[in-house]
C-alpha cells in the first residue's frame, strides 16, 4: 500500500514535506546518502527530467552536485553543502545556487520498522520563500505578465477608435 | 457558477487595467503595507489610494485589515490559489520522488534477508 506525502507551508519561510517509508531508518537513511541509490529515485521519468550526474559526498562539509535537465547540453544544477551528517537520523544541508536558497533538514524517525521521514525547508527570508513558489512554476507573476500584454493590446485598440 | 467567473474576471480586468493598481500588487507581492504607505510610495492622498485598493479589493486581488486605526492591505484569495496550487504540484512531484524511493527500500530490504541468510549459513 501506497503512503501518503504531505507538503505545508509552516510560516513564512518554511515548507514541510512528510511521508512513512516501510522500511527501517538505517535503509531510507542509505537511499538518501549514497550517490547511486539518490540517482534512482530523485529524478523519477514522471517529472520528464533526467538526471545528468548526481555526486554526493555525504559528510560534514561535503558537498552535493545533481545536474539535471531536457537537453545535456544545458543542464540545471542543485548544489550545496551537507552541514549535519547523524547516520539513520538526521541530514542537514545547505542550498547554495543563491543567497535565497533554503537550508533543508530531514529526519528519520523509525517506529515499529517502518521510517517518517520529515522534510524541512527554512528559506532566509518571506520573499525566498514566495520568490520560490512564483519562480518554479511562474505561477503569479507569468499570469499578470500575460495580463499586462493583453491590456497593452487592448489599450492599443481602444486608442485607435 | 459561470456567471459568477466571468464577473470575476471582469473586476479583475477592470481592476489591472490601472498602471498604479499593478504597481500596488507588486508592491504587495514584496510585502503587505498600509494605506498610508501605499499612497506615500505612490505619492498620492489617502483618498485616491483608498479607491484603488477599494477596486483590487473588489476583484478579490487583494484583502484588507483593520488594526487598530491602521488598515493592512496584503495580496488577496487569489494569490493564496496560485500558492495553493504550487504546493500541490510540489506534493506531486516528492509523491513521485517518493515512489521510486520506495522501490529502493523495497530492494534493500529484500538484499538485507537475503545477506542475513547467508551469514546464518
Amino acid at each position: 500500500m501506497k503512503n501518503r506525502t504531505t507538503v505545508e507551508r509552516k510560516s513564512e519561510r518554511e515548507l514541510v514535506v512528510t511521508r512513512t517509508f516501510n522500511g527501517p531508518a538505517r535503509i531510507v537513511f542509505e537511499a538518501w546518502t549514497k550517490p547511486e541509490l539518490l540517482k534512482r529515485w530523485w529524478a523519477p521519468k514522471s517529472t520528464g527530467v533526467s538526471l545528468l550526474s548526481c555526486e554526493a559526498d555525504v559528510r560534514v562539509g561535503g558537498r552535493y552536485r545533481f545536474e539535471f535537465g531536457h537537453e545535456a547540453s544545458k543542464p540545471m544544477a542543485f548544489f550545496g553543502r551537507y552541514i549535519e551528517v547523524t547516520p539513520h537520523s538526521r541530514l542537514v544541508w545547505t542550498n547554495d545556487e543563491s543567497d535565497d536558497g533554503a537550508v533543508t533538514t530531514v529526519t528519520f524517525e523509525e517506529k515499529g520498522g517502518k521510517t517518517l521521514l520529515v522534510m524541512h525547508e527554512l528559506y532566509p527570508s518571506k520573499e525566498a520563500l514566495d520568490g520560490a513558489i512564483a519562480g518554479m512554476e511562474g505561477g503569479m507573476r507569468e499570469t499578470f505578465a500575460q495580463l499586462d500584454e493583453l491590456l497593452v493590446t487592448l489599450g492599443a485598440s481602444v486608442g485607435r477608435s | 457558477m459561470v456567471q459568477y467567473a466571468r464577473t470575476r474576471f471582469d473586476a479583475s480586468f477592470a481592476a489591472l487595467s490601472d498602471a498604479t493598481r499593478r504597481g500596488v500588487l507588486e508592491q504587495l507581492g514584496r510585502a503587505d503595507a498600509s494605506i498610508t504607505d501605499l499612497a506615500e510610495k505612490f505619492h498620492m492622498t489617502l483618498t485616491g489610494m483608498k479607491k484603488h485598493v477599494g477596486v483590487l479589493e473588489q476583484a478579490g486581488l487583494v484583502t484588507t485589515e483593520k488594526v487598530g486605526r491602521v488598515r493592512t492591505c496584503k495580496l488577496g484569495l487569489r494569490r493564496l490559489e496560485e500558492e495553493a496550487a504550487w504546493i500541490e504540484r510540489y506534493r506531486q512531484l516528492w509523491d513521485a520522488r517518493f515512489d521510486e524511493l520506495d522501490k529502493v527500500v523495497e530492494e534493500l530490504k529484500r538484499k538485507e534477508k537475503v545477506d542475513g541468510r547467508k551469514k546464518r549459513e
